[in-house]
């Protein structure tokens, strides 16, 4: 038998290692998965993790996919820093869609050099806003912040649905439930000409910049690791929960609504019924696959972009079933976590104190 | 001047690479995409192109490559797998569902000597065609058998959102039964779903509790039909033939069958005559299909039926001829006048008679 | 009467799966894990309890496979936060991820498949009574099945040391090894409890109620019965409430609508939700009432130091 042992410190070693060793043991699984479906594992597992590197084109379309699971995942690590837990962010994010994109249409043919910010700034305060509710709900009422976010993702995608059925629809689509295309003024620059890269991701590396040196230089990110490690201290310290619960909503809520306008008004371009596609919930795992580290949350949300373009590839390619994409997946994320447990925690023989007293003739028996 | 110049040779360059690729292909087999919202195991919508899919390779063997991607959602991912399709040298890509409009458009730019086939939308380019079945015609046969077969003399019917298509189909059942029971009355319910088995059969519950004995439903899952079975009333099935779950109840179904359009297509790409085209396919067509009639129909509503059928097919009915008023009473028809397409695909309104209000 | 009656019953089969799923959940939180994999199982007892029913042509044998995949997937989970101490929320997440993918694999070849009729409780005399016959005793025998957990629920955690010790292990698990209970070992346990009834849940969705097999047929109802956890405040009692009053939203905005009240369908569907939050906050506002059911450690990683 073995038994678990945290370490002094965190293994760089593992730290590094791991997703190496996670990544191995999919393709292993992978391996067993693929043969069991009567399909090439090699060439599988080539298309999901290596064939969308190989072109200009996909790898655009990489950062279009990690680009809102990043913006998102570095506004939500604050939260769970602080041990504070919006798992509402694909709500924020689509009330950004909404806010930002309803600026759109009110600015619908205005050119001007502010029409962009202004839509930006429209995004992020819609976000923030449906933040806000479980903020304050949890400030005020101490009503559980998991539940309130989480049944305002659904209110978030239902007002999404009326809105284009009704308010924001395009008057000349027929009837059909979807807003009016955005005029160019409004839409996202192009980072990259000729693909949908937009300079979202530069905001997202932003974004990952200054949560890192937040969390590392400020003294709310100071605050905020204590108050996820030791709460007890934090209030000795004097330091303000609820200031600390505003913070990280707002900021969170901020990002996701970034993230949700970037959508709109990048790759997709109209407000429609299905812009949620659920980037607010893989940003949750990007976050801990991150280890809610602004750098390892980067590297997190490439990763998991690389998965699903792949998957996607694997599926045109091979005719692989949606699910076994989804399978697969699963495994990966499941191993990612499971072998997390290395960098804080070693494996060592258990010491033979605990076998049974009654057996004298065991040779290290004190 | 050497801008330019760089320009054209790397468009010659292009052009070249195009012509190796076309030459390429000719040789080897025509890649055909399909793009589907949901599962192919959704046995409505997706389940019924991917039929089609099915067809095309037993049609044309192995002068084809078929691909198909599943549940691509309509947002942003959705322009990514039509260009990948369309990258990897596909001929001809099915895009079937509504919300792939406007990334079909987009991708079609990017890709002049693809061809695109957009289902339900209303965006046309050189190289995009759409194609549509007109459902109403199969809804409004459907009701005339249901307004002689109901009992209560009320039908339920299970809608999804309040779009054109659904809501001519709404008004197409009301107006068939209309025409052979008076005393009709129609209960709708709006789920907000395309897909929720528990939500329809819900739905489909609250209907048969008031009293509706036979059921219609807008929505794709075959739950509804299985309820209607357990609870020993008729439904009409959508999409697809679903007698598998009501073997008694079913009355008939309306069948997508996209079979005789997609080969018509394919062979059309296959051999240069390809246009872009506005398809909306009916009985006609053979675009749309009644299931076969439910024995237990009398003689006399299978006569009633199958006249109403004919005569869509031959052009002399067709569902809506006015004098028709709207549900407000405004005439909207003069007396043998024959709808528009173009006002009927953006109705949204429900015709005089049906209770309630649509919603927005 | 005999309307109203109907849609009592349309509620309580509405509710009936959410009260699986949350009655399982209830216990897993009470010994201060968070579970968000519930979608995921509840999914994978869909499919296990269709395709089993189908092969077997056993119902039980059905309900049975479904406990015993529910408690599989749930294994998977307990392994990853209670041995490897991974996130509970995102292993969470990823079970759900995992079971989605997973369902909809091995459902490829039922569905179009129909499950056989699930018998009802049929007592001469009793069920025949008007109204009250069939709202009584006119049920599958799972609805009884979803009360008696309940109360058995209610029962173990108030009323035996067991039940004590899962509390006090939800409470502080650090203090409830301290003493000498086997923390972990009892976390597996629960959870594995938690995935059982998760997956029976989703049993009753295909082959009860709807009676089928479609992918993604749970249509989100794990998540619901997560939040009908919070919303009783951990209370067994509560959850019934939680879990009737949703289901009883849902039948009665389709009742209205078909007797065609004016209602706009999707700002009814928010109702569910908006009335969570609305009872959410009038309980949790008595912070003594809130704090004494809430289980302090719920969600945090549990390392025994020694």
């Amino acid at each position: 038998m073995f038994r678990i042992e945290p370490r002094k410190e965190p293994s760089t070693l593992m730290l590094y290692a791991t997703p190496l060793i996670a990544v191995a043991l999919t393709i292993l699984s992978g391996f067993v998965l693929f043969t069991l479906l009567g399909k090439d594992p090699v060439r599988a597992t080539l298309l999901i993790f290596y064939k969308p590197l190989t072109s200009f084109y996909s790898l655009s379309e990489l950062i279009v996919k990690a680009t809102p699971l990043i913006l998102i995942g570095a506004g939500l690590a604050l939260c769970f820093r602080a041990n504070i837990w919006n798992i509402g962010a694909e709500g924020q994010f689509t009330m950004g869609a909404v806010a930002g994109g309803a600026m759109a249409l009110f600015l619908f043919e205005v050119e001007g050099f502010w029409v962009l910010p202004s839509i930006w700034i429209a995004g992020a305060l819609g976000g923030m806003l449906w933040a806000a509710i479980p903020a304050l709900l949890r400030n005020r009422f101490n009503a559980n912040e998991i539940l309130t976010s989480l049944m305002l993702v659904y209110v978030a995608s239902l007002l999404l649905s009326v809105l284009v059925h009704g308010l924001l629809r395009d008057p000349q689509g027929q009837n059909f439930p979807e807003s009016r295309l955005f005029h160019d003024a409004a839409l996202m620059p192009i980072l990259l000409p000729g693909t949908r890269a937009h300079v979202g991701f530069a905001v997202a590396l932003l974004a990952v910049l200054l949560t890192w040196a937040l969390m590392r230089w400020h003294v709310i990110g100071f605050q905020i690791k204590v108050a996820g490690q030791a709460p007890r201290a934090a209030r000795f310290a004097g330091f303000s929960g609820k200031k600390i619960v505003w913070f990280t909503f707002l900021v969170s809520g901020g990002l996701a609504g970034l993230a949700g306008v970037f959508e709109a008004t990048g790759p997709v371009g109209q407000l429609v019924p299905a812009l949620p596609v659920g980037y607010g919930f893989t940003a949750i795992i990007v976050a801990f696959l991150g280890r809610l580290h602004p750098v390892g949350i980067l590297l997190a949300g490439l990763l998991l972009a690389l998965t699903y373009i792949g998957g996607e590839g694997a599926q045109i390619a091979m005719s692989l079933p949606a699910a076994t994409i989804q399978v697969f997946q699963g495994m990966l994320l499941f191993y990612l976590l499971a072998t997390d447990i290395f960098v804080n925690y070693r494996f060592r023989p258990a010491p033979m104190k605990t076998a049974p007293p009654s057996t004298p003739a065991s040779p290290t028996a004190q | 001047m050497k801008s330019l110049g760089l320009k054209f040779a790397i468009a010659g360059a292009a052009a070249a690479f195009a012509l190796g690729m076309g030459i390429a292909q000719a040789a080897d087999k025509t890649k055909v995409g399909f793009v589907y919202v949901g599962p192919i195991g959704d046995h409505g919508w997706s389940y019924q192109h991917h039929q089609g899919l099915l067809a095309l390779k037993k049609e044309f063997g192995d002068k084809i490559e078929t691909t198909h991607v599943e549940k691509v959602s309509e947002g942003p991912d959705a322009e990514r797998v039509i260009r990948q399709l369309a990258q990897q040298g596909h001929k001809i890509i099915f895009t079937t569902s509504f919300g792939y409009m406007n990334p079909t458009i987009k991708v079609a730019k990017r890709f002049p000597n693809v061809y695109f086939e957009h289902a339900t939308g209303f965006k046309r380019a050189k190289n995009v065609a759409t194609y549509n079945g007109r459902f109403y015609q199969g809804r409004y046969v459907a009701g005339i058998i249901a307004g002689k077969m109901t009992k209560t003399n009320t039908i339920g019917y299970i809608a999804s959102f309040p779009i054109p298509e659904v809501v001519m189909g709404i008004n197409a059942t009301y107006l068939g039964a209309k025409s052979v029971n008076p005393n009709i009355k129609m209960k709708i319910i709006w789920v907000s779903t395309w897909f929720d088995p528990g939500k329809e059969t819900d739905a489909a519950k609250a209907l048969a509790d008031q009293g509706a004995d036979v059921l219609f439903q807008h929505t794709d899952s075959p739950a509804p039909m299985k309820l209607a079975e357990q609870r020993g009333i008729w439904a009409v099935g959508q999409a697809s033939d679903m007698k598998a779950f009501g073997p008694n109840a079913q009355l008939t179904a309306l069948i997508d069958d996209w079979n005789p359009y997609y080969i018509r297509r394919v062979r059309e790409a296959m051999n240069g005559t390809w246009k872009s085209t506005d398809v909306w396919g009916g009985l006609k067509e053979g675009m749309l299909k009644m299931a076969a009639w439910n024995k237990k129909i009398p003689a006399d509503v299978v006569k009633l039926a199958e006249a109403a059928r004919d005569g869509i097919i031959s052009g002399k009915l067709h569902p809506f001829t006015g004098p028709l008023k709207k549900q407000d009473g405004t005439l909207f028809l003069k007396a043998g006048e024959k709808i528009s397409d173009k006002a009927l695909s953006a109705m949204n309104f429900y015709v005089e008679g049906v209770e309630g209000s649509l919603p927005k | 009467m005999d309307l109203v009656a109907n849609i009592l019953i349309g509620v309580i089969i509405a509710a009936t799966p959410l009260v699986f799923a949350a009655i399982g959940e209830l216990v897993v939180e009470k010994s201060g894990v968070l579970n968000l994999g519930v979608e995921g199982m509840m999914i994978i007892g869909a499919i296990a309890a269709f395709a089993t029913t189908i092969e077997t042509g056993s119902i039980l044998g059905g309900i049975v496979a479904a406990i015993i995949c529910g408690a599989l997937m749930a294994l998977l989970f307990a392994f990853l936060t209670q041995t490897l101490l991974a996130n509970q929320v995102a292993t969470g997440l990823a079970l759900t991820l995992f079971g989605l993918g997973l369902a909809a694999l091995i459902g490829q070849g039922y569905s179009g498949k129909s499950a056989p009729p699930f018998p009802k409780l049929h007592i001469p005399g009793l069920s025949d009574l008007p109204v009250v016959g069939p709202l009584l005793f006119g049920h599958d025998f799972l609805v009884y099945l979803s009360f008696a957990l309940g109360i058995g629920v209610a029962w173990f955690l108030n009323r035996t040391r067991a039940g004590l010790i899962v509390r006090a292990i939800g409470e502080n698990h650090d203090a409830a090894h301290a003493i000498g209970y086997p923390v972990v070992l009892i976390r597996y346990a629960t959870i594995m409890f938690g995935g059982a009834c998760a997956a029976v849940g989703g049993a009753y969705l295909s082959i009860v109620q709807t009676p089928l097999w479609v992918e993604n047929m749970t249509a989100g109802r794990g998540w619901i019965a997560l939040a009908l956890v919070v919303f009783a405040t951990w209370l067994p009692g509560r959850l019934y409430l939680g879990a009737y009053l949703f289901g009883g939203i849902t039948i009665v905005q389709l009742h209205s609508q078909a007797l065609g009240l004016k209602v706009e369908p999707q700002l009814l569907a928010m109702l569910p939700y908006l009335a969570t939050i609305v009872v959410l906050v009038i309980i949790s506002a008595d912070r003594t009432r809130a704090r004494l059911n809430a289980p302090a450690s719920l969600g945090q990683t549990f390392f025994a130091s020694h």
